[in-house]
């Protein structure tokens, strides 16, 4: 592609892409506040789902470094 | 995003920091060219070294400072694998050592000012993250034989559902290494242009003194990010893993 509109295109289309990082915020806010309103019913518990959390956090974060790659995309490869 | 620089607006150009160069002259990168990749990368493995070799070198009961440093990665990294992967994985745990020591190292080495981040290159990081699959895939083969295709097959799902989970199982594995690599790197770049960012309003007397605590603050949690996803990267490493090596058990 080519000329003003294309260019125009790709960088709206990039800037709307963030919005996915939205919801990789609901995500991980989720996953985190219902951590913590389970740590603190029964903090002996915690530390051993520490590992969960973390999981839990990257495979909700892994759905907004999509829409980073679609803005990535867009803007370097097409 | 070179032709835009100049009329950005931007004092530093968030951007520059992640500029490869080679280090002794000339313009052209080859795959043998020595470039500041190159040499943050030798800094981030002689560090590593160093301290394994320093703080393991007396061996005392009474452990020095960077003893108890060396033995507290080692143990964590330990208990990490021994939980996550089961009994069967801690064969593995050398390398995801190996791993997290690296990148740990090479995120930390980027917080030093005016020094290069490795890790905010996807270059870097998919390798790093397709050794992970392949190792993975291949140890899942060896280990399970034709038996690790089943982990696709979710059998406790009812018959009907089966091929459409299959599919999507399919999918999720092989994007398996995108996450994991631009993950890493999509933080570290984040979380450096972003400092660069408050910097460059610094060139605005009014609010300097705002962006040299901002940029504090931010580099504050930068430190944190770049422990926490040189953690994420080994965890998932280890979730990883648990599918090739406890396949059968599950």
């Amino acid at each position: 592609m080519e000329g003003d509109i294309a260019e125009m295109g790709k960088f709206i289309g990039a800037g709307l892409a963030t919005i996915g990082l939205g919801g990789a915020g609901i995500g991980v806010g989720h996953i985190a506040g219902n951590f913590l309103s389970g740590a603190l019913r029964n903090p002996s518990a915690a530390p051993g789902q520490m590992a969960n959390l973390f999981v839990g956090i990257a495979f909700a974060e892994a759905l907004g470094i999509f829409s980073f790659l679609i803005a990535l995309l867009l803007m370097f490869a097409v | 995003m070179t032709t835009e620089g100049e009329s950005s607006g931007f004092a530093i150009h968030p951007m520059d920091q992640f500029v490869i160069k080679p280090l002794f002259g000339g313009t052209e990168i080859y795959w043998y060219t020595v470039t500041n990749v190159t040499l943050w990368m030798a800094i981030a493995v002689l560090c590593i070294a160093g301290l394994l070799v320093l703080g393991t070198r007396r061996r005392a009961i009474i452990p020095s400072r960077t003893q108890s440093v060396a033995e507290m990665i080692y143990g964590f990294i330990y208990n990490m694998v021994e939980e996550v992967t089961g009994h069967d994985g801690v064969k593995y745990f050398p390398y995801v050592m190996t791993l997290f020591l690296f990148i740990l190292f090479a995120n930390l080495l980027g917080l030093v000012p005016t020094s290069f981040t490795t890790t905010s290159h996807v270059a870097v990081t998919v390798t790093l993250a397709l050794m992970v699959f392949l190792g993975v895939t291949i140890l899942g083969f060896i280990r399970n034989g034709i038996g690790f295709l089943s982990m696709f097959w979710v059998s406790s799902a009812p018959l009907a559902v089966r091929p459409i989970l299959a599919v999507i199982e399919v999918i999720s594995y092989f994007v398996r290494p995108v996450s994991h690599s631009i993950r890493l790197a999509g933080n570290l770049m984040a979380g450096h242009a972003v400092i660069k960012v408050i910097a460059g309003f610094a060139s605005l007397a009014v609010v300097s003194p705002v962006v040299v605590g901002a940029v504090t603050a931010i580099y504050g949690l930068e430190l944190l990010v770049a422990v926490v996803q040189a953690y994420v990267f080994t965890i998932l490493t280890c979730v990883y893993l648990r599918d090739a090596v406890g396949g059968a058990h599950h």
